[in-house]
């Protein structure tokens, strides 16, 4: 039984992933992202777009009603909270996250990861709050510490509630940082010799063992998640995930690599709303 | 995810544990657990639960209704709702039959209350979740099968 | 344990539709710190009541079985909108807890 959902995914594998790379050799992040949306679509054409913001629970009605269930009053508030308070403590010099951000840190968190053409590379959100406190005076957070990083990001990204994921690469050197991340998602690791894409394209809607997977449009608009109900796992918490569970050796989360990643990731989500924090399994 | 799954049932099964712990004097229970109803927490079937219930045998009823999933997404955090139908509806149970304790909660509705009771609960292994409703002194009772899985890719 | 409680109380027709969520642990007593490997204590609550305008509603015994911070949803027949909903908690270490809302 394994074996076979094994070896179907491999034989999906093949032929999809050369129909995507061929089609995406000259491709912009919209054409890519369109390409997407195309595949799922046709293979799933009574699930709506908005509705892979739920991720696998977009495939299954049982599923859907307990995540609305939960939602309906969400067991991680309390920690949400605690990231309420430490945004709106002041820095040491007096200044605050709100006055070193843009807008306020409100309804920008969609622009992330974003492309810094003076740094020459991918910022993350969070990258951008640690910016934003080594610049005021502050050391910087762990980037996958969840009792600081993850539940102060957990909070900031309420504030962008319902903004449009917007992420752009529209200089040479950002879809070069795009192509690197696109490279990763497409490429096959580890000792099960998966990509990225194996699981959540070829096999988007599709058991593998107890299993639903998720489309990779609408993956990125809802981190950090709280698993189980309190556990907080930010978006690169869960890559990690996904490489060991294919045997691999994940990359450091906050390096080049899983930016690049988030960063034509969090592409595929352009034009789907955020939503921060919500839960899953 | 193994480790999780042996939490989840060590969770489940603790809070026996606890009593015994209670009873032997190592906890101290204050005053205002006195009401707290310690036997039919303790028991380890629902059997037992239903005694310490006082509905040792309820009669099934359609008129109570149990929406919970049919596969749990997460045993840890189960959504159950129960509603019952039942006139002079008094008292709800929610029993998790195969957890360690099964019970996990005796609901006593009074003052306009509806016979309604809607919790999130944890439960160790796939099993029944089973209501018991008291109503004019009868005791009336439904159940529904949850399955829970270990793992999971929270995508 | 100053973690507040939250209460949502809105009218659905006649009927108050009154949503507690308790910040609470729940540790059955069995469970092993993953770090340390020592067993975390016994800590839940064991008596959650709720009162509309001083009369009691709901009056509910539960156990280690009710997940991490606790959901609890229930609806009374015959409040109206302004009337004031008190829901208290006590755990089995003695913790007490309460909070009040009022019915929108």
């Amino acid at each position: 039984m394994k074996k076979q959902t094994i070896a179907r995914l491999l034989a999906g594998a093949v032929g999809l992933g050369i129909a995507l790379g061929a089609a995406t050799a000259q491709a912009t992040p919209e054409s890519d992202r369109q390409a997407f949306i195309k595949h799922y679509t046709s293979k799933y054409p009574n699930i709506k777009v908005e509705d892979y913001v739920y991720g696998a629970l977009a495939f299954e009605e049982d599923s859907k009603a307990q995540y609305d269930a939960i939602m309906e009053f969400p067991p991680f508030e309390a920690q949400v909270e605690k990231g309420r308070k430490m945004w709106e403590t002041p820095f040491k010099n007096g200044k605050t996250y709100a006055s070193c951000l843009p807008n306020g840190g409100k309804q920008i968190a969609g622009n992330y990861p974003m492309f810094d053409e003076a740094k020459g590379k991918v910022v993350t959100l969070e990258g951008a709050i640690n910016d934003c406190r080594v610049a005021n005076g502050e050391e910087a957070y762990k980037i996958s510490d969840k009792n600081t990083l993850g539940v102060l990001t957990a909070y900031m990204r309420t504030l962008s509630d319902g903004m449009l994921m917007n992420i752009k690469a529209d200089t040479p050197k950002a879809m070069a940082a795009y192509e690197d991340g696109k490279k990763t998602f497409f490429s096959r690791k580890g000792q099960l010799n998966f990509a990225c894409s194996s699981c959540h394209v070829q096999n988007a809607g599709v058991r593998l063992r107890s299993e639903l997977i998720s489309p990779a449009v609408g993956h990125a608009v809802h981190w950090p998640v709280f698993r189980g109900g309190d556990n907080l796992v930010t978006l690169q918490n869960r890559y990690t995930g996904c490489f060991r569970q294919v045997r691999a050796v994940p990359p450091a989360e906050g390096s080049e690599t899983m930016n690049n990643l988030e960063y034509f990731h969090s592409s595929l989500s352009n034009g789907l709303p955020l939503k921060a924090s919500v839960f899953r399994k | 995810m193994n480790a999780l799954r042996r939490n989840v049932l060590k969770g489940a099964a603790g809070a026996g544990t606890v009593a015994v712990a209670v009873a032997a004097g190592l906890l101290k229970p204050t005053q205002a657990l006195a009401a707290w109803n310690k036997a039919a927490f303790d028991a380890k079937n629902v059997g037992d639960v239903l005694k310490g219930l006082g509905a040792a045998s309820p009669a099934d009823t359609r008129d109570v209704t149990i929406k919970a999933p049919d596969i749990a997404e997460n045993g840890a955090v189960v959504p159950v709702e129960v509603t019952s139908n039942i006139d002079g509806t008094t008292s709800i149970a929610i029993i998790a039959e195969k957890n360690g304790t099964p019970l996990v909660g005796n609901y006593n509705l009074a003052g306009g209350a509806t016979g309604f009771i809607s919790t999130r609960i944890k439960m160790g292994q796939t099993s029944l979740v089973r209501a018991v409703v008291n109503a004019g002194g009868k005791s009336y009772t439904t159940a529904k099968e949850v399955k829970v899985t270990i793992g999971g890719c929270g995508g | 344990m100053a973690e507040p409680m939250r209460i949502r109380a809105t009218m659905a027709g006649d009927v108050a539709d009154v949503k507690v969520l308790m910040n609470h642990p729940m540790e059955t007593g069995l469970r092993k710190d993953a770090k340390t490997g020592q067993l975390v204590p016994a800590h839940y609550i064991q008596e959650v009541s709720a009162t509309i305008n001083g009369a009691a509603v709901l009056n509910a015994e539960i156990g280690g079985g009710v997940s991490k911070n606790p959901y609890l949803g229930f609806k009374v027949k015959g409040a109206k909108a302004g009337d004031k909903v008190v829901v208290s908690w006590s755990d089995n270490k003695g913790d007490k807890n309460s909070a009040e809302a009022t019915i929108a």
